[in-house]
């Protein structure tokens, strides 16, 4: 039996700036926490808003590392806060918001307007122009090794943690990023998507789609839901480079 | 003063909310949705097991087909549900998921030829039909007679609310995120839309529709532990008993999930054990077949938490300096079936357990889980006492759940209601009733009223802290509103939380004086609407002293037919009012396809309605008669209780399945 060991002092550095307040500027203010186990950064957030400062600004939504609404920097790395236990760190811990994003209050970001303009932009939705779907009918088979990867690619929650681990979105903001080719490999692999290789030319065959990317691959090393971005992007490559010998 | 016209304003952005707007959209009309969050972000995604639908694609899914689904459904519900609204609802669910594979859900598939399961502890080969393959398959989940949970690995919710974002998106549906409804904007007996505060720039905006949807999901915040995500506080449910027109249904039919992860309460899917996985005591003992020989772990969630919370209090938990646990053992399904189709609940256990699932067993216990009640609508969705207003999914007592829901169908419900409440929306909006008569001092009004608040809330002096308020409410929610209730905790409970509700009158935001992005002032007023809302729950579930689905009274054991099959009504007519008024609303025994009979778990304490022998007598007679002159199973059904009618003309065809009706 191992003794009761004192818990920690966590001491929790938070850079913060309220966009709102004209006098405000963005500046590190510290915050000290009694670790408790299985302590995770959403409990520590949380007690400092309840019983330090209530006017700590933050997103949490499912805390169970499921709807990417909490990437923020932890010690400098994007990350999803509510997964992290603090026992896998060291007392010091720094919290930044992610940077890239428009910044809403402290470690609060708008990622879902920069989201959403990503969706509209690659259109990442079924495209099938064919024919009106009975729905009293059987479904359309699909090979069961084919829907798994599918799923694979489907798994990304644009958290945004590969747009702040991109070397080329800092100087180039126009670029779609880790998460937009992902999901632009993930239609492509779908049949019921009936865009031509050609349409998707068009859609990431430039310096602000797959040309663009520097292969510093700083997204895969942050991706918290370990997509194969790597190996996607190589073969979203391939792809466009035939595509465009092609024609 | 800014205000926003629309067609349809839909309150929430989850399933139910986009599924309403793209409906809708398709039938012309405008929408726009308002969200605490984006729309991917939203508490539907973390449905992990599945969605039910009656497809009968794979091997353990033969046979099964519509009524099979009812059965099953209203079963469970313990007669609590709406029949006529289940059968909409098994009618529709397998539309609906044809729907969204077009939208591309990749749903798992059918493998033709044999694999390995784990049924009862036992490895089981299982041969998949040749004709089946690449169709959608489906898992076990607890309280189904047949495989019938539809999945993607275990993201299933995470897949369809992202296919059901990106169609929205397809739509162009309006969306605006950060936006938080608090009130409802009302003008003699009619809904006009709502009162919206944005939640990073403190600006109120009123939005004014012929139609208001809330589709805002469940109120399991109320708890202080609770597998819901943080933003499903109930707020929808408040700002439509704020009303004092429109009315909740059932709101102290809470259900608790057998298995969350101790402490932090989040959820390892039914599909754990659905799969094959097993309750284990501190002994390792597996004790479910001591109470449940014929369902086992797979006996429905209610009866399980239920079963777990006993095994518990006989002492056979596992202590904790959390409290006692008993442990989930999924190792017996093998690494490669985990890491394939149970790999968000691996991701759980690695991140916030610190555990490999492939070699030890999960600390569970039963914990919050879902909110049976809601908005008492009509079948079509709205409310049946505020014009205009209407509801679905979560947010709804729509009523197909009843007093305990199955896994798998409240994802489903979201879609398939979504579905049909657009066109019912729809077909309102088409119709002359529909044009607006609201003067707009009416929703100056509102706005104003809603600004007042606000202000008297960050500039009151010696006034209540709301997280202490807060924070008691949850804790009283837990201990005297949970599994197990009786009179005595339950009156404590309703007295308490009456006090509560008086000082919230009185909170004050301390320090962070902010009319923009302020947390500290969204707890506030956040705080004020919740408390309405557990005292509906607690004083609904101290009046019902009877056992039904989750409400489980110690002091009256018994489901009681007689006196209280019926639905709990709760309104707040009077805003100076400090407790819910409450009526009740009659389950009519006389027009049930399914007449009310015994579930099949424990002993049979059922005390009968007295027209339940004659009903039951009527049934049986009807389809004697009919399945001797060779009617079909449709025709039989009709006989007994019709329902395509309410459908929406283009819902209402008969769906194939392998062997039937191809």
């Amino acid at each position: 039996m191992s003794e009761e060991k004192k818990p920690r002092i966590l001491k929790i550095a938070v850079l913060r700036f309220d966009p709102n307040d004209k006098n405000d500027f963005p500046h590190m203010e510290h915050f000290e926490v009694e670790e408790a186990d299985g302590m995770t950064l959403f409990i520590v957030l949380n007690e400092i808003r309840e019983h330090h400062d209530n006017s700590l600004m933050f997103d949490f939504v499912c805390r169970a590392g499921i709807c990417g609404s909490c990437s923020m920097l932890v010690n400098g790395r994007p990350t999803l806060a509510c997964r992290t236990l603090t026992s896998k760190l060291d007392a010091n811990i720094t919290l930044a918001p992610l940077p890239l994003f428009k910044l809403i209050k402290d470690l609060s970001i708008y990622s879902g307007e920069w989201m959403r303009y990503l969706n509209e932009h690659l259109e990442t939705w079924i495209h099938d122009k064919e024919k009106e779907q009975s729905f009293d009918k059987l479904e359309e088979r699909m090979e069961p090794s084919l829907a798994d990867e599918i799923y694979e690619l489907d798994r990304c929650v644009e958290c945004g943690c590969c747009v702040a681990g991109c070397g080329t979105i800092q100087m180039k903001p126009s670029f779609v990023g880790a998460v937009g080719l992902n999901k632009v490999a993930r239609y492509h692999l779908d049949p019921r998507d009936k865009r031509s290789d050609e349409e998707y030319y068009e859609l990431i065959g430039n310096e602000d789609g797959v040309f663009g990317c520097m292969t510093l691959l700083g997204c895969e090393d942050v991706c918290p839901k370990d997509l194969p971005l790597q190996s996607k992007i190589a073969y979203l490559r391939r792809m466009m480079i035939k595509t465009a010998i092609k024609n | 003063m800014k205000i926003v016209y629309t067609d349809v304003l839909i309150i929430g952005g989850g399933l139910a909310g986009l599924r309403v707007a793209t409906g809708v959209k398709e039938r012309g009309h405008d929408a726009v949705i308002l969200s605490l969050v984006p729309p991917k972000r939203s508490h539907s995604a973390a449905a992990q097991g599945g969605m039910q639908a009656s497809l009968a694609n794979s091997k353990m899914g033969e046979g099964d087909n519509e009524d099979v689904h009812f059965g099953d459904t209203i079963r469970g519900s313990d007669w609590g549900a709406d029949q006529e609204v289940a059968r909409m609802f098994v009618h529709c669910a397998p539309k609906a998921i044809r729907e969204l594979a077009a939208w591309g859900v990749p749903w798992s598939r059918v493998q033709k030829g044999d694999r390995t399961a784990i049924i009862n502890a036992q490895k089981v080969t299982i041969s998949e039909k040749e004709d089946a393959h690449g169709l959608i398959t489906a898992r076990d989940f607890g309280g189904t007679k047949k495989w019938r949970t539809c999945y993607t690995s275990d993201g299933t919710g995470h897949s369809m609310l992202y296919a059901m974002d990106n169609k929205a998106h397809q739509d162009k549906v309006e969306i605006h995120e950060r936006m938080e409804a608090i009130s409802l904007i009302t003008d003699e007996g009619r809904c006009y839309g709502a009162v919206a505060r944005n939640l990073m720039t403190g600006e109120l905006v009123a939005y004014v529709g012929k139609a208001t949807t809330v589709a805002t999901g469940g109120y399991g915040r109320i708890y202080s532990v609770s597998t819901n995500a943080i933003i499903c506080q109930g707020i929808g449910q408040a700002i439509a008993l704020e009303t004092g027109i429109a009315t909740l249904g059932n709101m102290e039919a809470i259900q608790f999930h057998p298995t969350a992860i101790v402490p932090v309460g989040i959820l390892t899917t039914e599909g754990c054990r659905g799969d094959g996985g097993l309750l284990l005591d501190k002994d390792g003992y597996r004790f479910m077949p001591d109470y449940e020989p014929d369902k086992k772990e797979l006996a429905s969630r209610d009866v399980v938490s239920r079963r777990m919370t006993e095994h518990i209090r006989k002492g056979k938990g596992v202590k904790s300096r959390y409290g006692d646990h008993l442990w989930l053992d999924i190792t017996i399904l093998g690494r490669e079936h985990i890491e394939k189709n149970l790999r968000e609940v691996k991701e759980i256990c690695e991140n916030f357990l610190g555990i490999d699932p492939a070699v030890s067993w999960i600390p569970v216990r039963p914990t919050q889980h879902y909110s049976m009640g809601g908005i008492r609508t009509k079948y079509t969705g709205e409310s049946q006492t505020l014009k205009g207003l209407y509801s679905c999914g979560e947010a709804a007592c729509w009523d197909m759940h009843g007093f305990n829901r199955l896994g798998g169908n409240s994802v489903s419900e979201t879609v398939v209601a979504g579905m049909l409440v657009a066109e019912y929306i729809s077909d309102f909006c088409d119709s002359p009733e529909s044009s607006m008569h609201i003067h707009s001092s009416k929703i100056e009004m509102a706005l104003k009223k809603e600004r007042e608040k606000l202000e008297a809330l960050l500039t009151k002096q010696n006034g209540e802290d709301a997280y202490v308020l807060r924070r008691r409410m949850e804790e009283i929610m837990m201990d005297k509103v949970g599994i197990f209730r009786n009179g005595k905790d339950l009156q404590e409970a309703v007295s308490e939380l009456e006090e509560l509700y008086k000082r919230s009158k009185n909170i004050e935001v301390f320090r962070s004086k902010s009319r923009a992005a302020n947390p500290a002032l969204v707890n506030a007023y956040r705080t004020q609407k919740m408390l309405k809302v557990a005292l509906t729950v607690a004083y609904g579930a101290q009046l019902r002293e009877e056992s039904r689905g989750a409400h489980s009274r110690e002091d009256f054991p018994a489901r009681d037919d007689e006196n209280w099959l019926k639905r709990t009504i709760t309104s707040w007519p009077d805003e100076n009012q400090t407790m819910p008024s409450v009526s009740y609303e009659q389950i009519p025994v006389s027009n049930m396809e399914l007449p009310p009979g015994f579930r099949g778990y424990g002993a049979d304490l059922t005390k009968h309605h007295h027209e339940t022998k004659m009903r039951l007598a009527t049934v049986e007679a009807v389809q004697e008669k009919l399945q001797k002159e060779g009617a079909t199973r449709f025709e039989i059904q009709n006989a007994l209780m019709p329902y395509l009618d309410k459908l929406p003309k283009k819902y209402r065809n008969i769906n194939e399945r392998l062997g039937e009706n191809i």
